[in-house]
């Protein structure tokens, strides 16, 4: 019989990785599962972890609102639609800054990068006032519009990063094979550039949901996504954690999940390649 | 290989987004200059007159404008403190040989996802509250007094929500960092007997301060820009105690309609962006060319 050492090492780390990352993670747990509760258990002292009466009581509440299902829709709108023009925009560039890189490549994409660090404020004002006199205040076209061109550089930039790891021999191979243009790009680059592409898609997907500055002050009622709705919580009436917590929920849940699907991608994306 | 041909065609498609980044900075940001020299109020349309620098020498000169810039070095400061601080720890921790590694780094990483509404509203409600919160309830049951975080210290409630969403983002740049780290330059150490203490300081830290640095830079150019946090607890209040010079450009603007004035405050916000977008472009700029 071997007698295996005990890693007490192992054992302390794990244990102690495990507190901090449930503490970590414990408001959201807390809000999942106060979705569940009647306002009058959610607010109880001692508070109730999990033997409570579950009940779906709060998200029929908050569904039966006429406009939940717009907010939400908004939401899908303006971050899918944000990101699916950027990438329309952003891939021939990156492209052609990857493949064939002039002089200026590098100076456009450290101007590009220079854009994002504009703070909204300021132009806050000519964009609210141009939006109120083209008529695209509180519109989903408004939002897609500014959301694309805030993402736009983030979007090139990931883009370009995976772009320039396409070994271009390939390309002088398939080339060199005789293969056209147009088969050489459906063939050969294309399934080399989906991954990258797939994941700058995720990652600024989440970017456009979250987004909490001009989501909330260019809009007012049609074009409000959920950052606005769950906004409208801050002055509410009577009792209301439970309808909180389940709107709450409802508004987070896709995110988190598509973002712990693309959690390697983060670090790439939010430092520009600087950290890798 | 890159023929005149190509080169025309390269240029063809890089244009679009040159462009449009071209008019989406230049058009909005000159309109805010030339604002900031006029006297213009919403309310009174049609009576703008160029009145020089006086926007900014009003601004400049609030006791509002001071009480905002402390408030946003106290938040930047703060936040970047705890999150850099709490980064290396967990990077450290997350680094060791575990059980259930890619389950406690999912966790970790969650509140990054949250939207900032609802994170400040989550805490403000349901864990700072001073009567209902988890926070007093677990004060009471340990005989101590509910602390009334907002309405004793609304900034650093603040900072600390802000905190919370951003520990995430510190802690997975710095872990990447880390596990490009040459693990048998700490065997070795191992070997020639060096402490903990001194593996960590020597070894580890300066390997990291290259991601320490991204991470500082890029969390103070989001951090200046906080806004959802403070619109949905404290709008700024009580008077300003919690107002970072984006709500005050805000409040300024779209709240008393002071189209002159929130003007020459975003120029403001911008130059001290600025400041810090220089050393952080710097830093990326090198790392493209190697």
């Amino acid at each position: 019989m071997t007698q295996k050492k005990i890693p007490y090492q192992k054992i302390v780390v794990t244990a102690f990785a495990w507190f901090i990352g449930v503490a970590i993670f414990f408001p959201i747990l807390w809000t999942f599962l106060t979705g569940f509760k009647t306002e009058a258990t959610a607010i109880a002292s001692p508070p109730v972890f999990l033997g409570f009466e579950w009940t779906l009581e709060n998200y029929k509440e908050v569904l039966d609102r006429a406009d939940y299902f717009r907010f939400f829709m908004n939401s899908v709108i303006i971050s899918v639609g944000s990101t699916v023009l950027g990438l329309l925009i952003a891939i021939p560039a990156a492209w052609a800054m990857a493949f064939v890189p002039g002089r200026q490549t590098k100076n456009i994409l450290m101007w590009m990068l220079s854009t994002k660090m504009l703070p909204p404020v300021g132009v806050l004002i000519p964009i609210y006032l141009l939006f109120r006199d083209f008529g695209v205040l509180d519109t989903r076209v408004g939002l897609v519009f500014v959301l694309t061109m805030i993402n736009l550089p983030i979007i090139v930039w990931m883009l370009y990063t995976y772009f320039r790891e396409i070994p271009g021999e390939i390309l002088e191979a398939a080339r060199m094979d005789g293969a056209p243009l147009l088969n050489e790009v459906v063939y050969v680059l294309t399934p080399m550039a989906v991954p990258g592409i797939a994941s700058t898609l995720l990652l600024n997907i989440i970017l456009a949901w979250n987004e909490a500055f001009w989501t909330i002050n260019l809009t007012t009622v049609d074009a409000a996504p959920l950052t606005a709705f769950i906004a409208s919580f801050s002055s509410p009436e009577g009792l209301f954690y439970a309808k909180l917590s389940a709107a709450s929920t409802m508004a987070i849940a896709p995110i988190l999940v598509m973002g712990w699907f693309c959690q390697k991608q983060l670090v790439r994306g939010l430092t520009f390649g600087a950290v890798k | 290989m890159a023929t005149d041909h190509s080169r025309v065609t390269a240029r063809f498609m890089i244009s679009p987004a040159v462009l449009l980044l071209l008019g989406w900075m230049i058009v909005p940001l000159s309109m805010t200059i030339y604002f900031s020299f006029l006297n213009y109020n919403l309310l009174s349309p049609g009576l703008e007159e160029w009145i020089g620098l006086t926007n900014y020498e009003f601004f400049l000169t609030d006791p509002a404008f001071f009480e905002a810039l402390a408030n946003t070095l106290q938040l930047v400061l703060g936040v970047l403190f705890l999150t850099v601080c709490g980064g290396v720890g967990l990077a450290i921790l997350l680094d060791q040989p575990m059980w259930g590694q890619g389950i406690v780094r999912i966790l970790v990483i969650a509140p990054f996802f949250i939207m900032p509404t609802v994170s400040a509203l989550v805490w403000k409600n349901m864990f700072m509250n001073p009567v209902s919160g988890l926070f007093a309830y677990l004060a009471k049951s340990l005989g101590l007094e509910a602390f009334d975080f907002f309405g004793q210290a609304p900034l650093l409630s603040i900072t600390l929500i802000v905190a919370w969403q951003w520990l995430p983002f510190a802690t997975l740049i710095l872990l990447t960092a880390l596990q490009s780290l040459d693990k048998e330059q700490i065997e070795a150490a191992k070997m020639d007997g060096a402490w903990k203490f001194s593996r960590f300081f020597y070894i580890v830290l300066p390997h990291l301060s290259r991601a320490i640095t991204v991470v500082v830079l890029i969390l103070t150019i989001f951090l200046l820009s906080i806004f959802a946090e403070i619109l949905v607890t404290t709008n700024g209040g009580p008077g300003y105690a919690s107002t970072n010079i984006t709500y005050l450009v805000y409040a300024q603007s779209l709240l008393q309609f002071d189209v002159g004035g929130g003007s020459a405050g975003g120029i403001v916000a911008v130059i001290l962006a600025n400041i810090v977008a220089v050393f952080l472009m710097r830093m990326i700029g090198k790392n493209l060319d190697s």
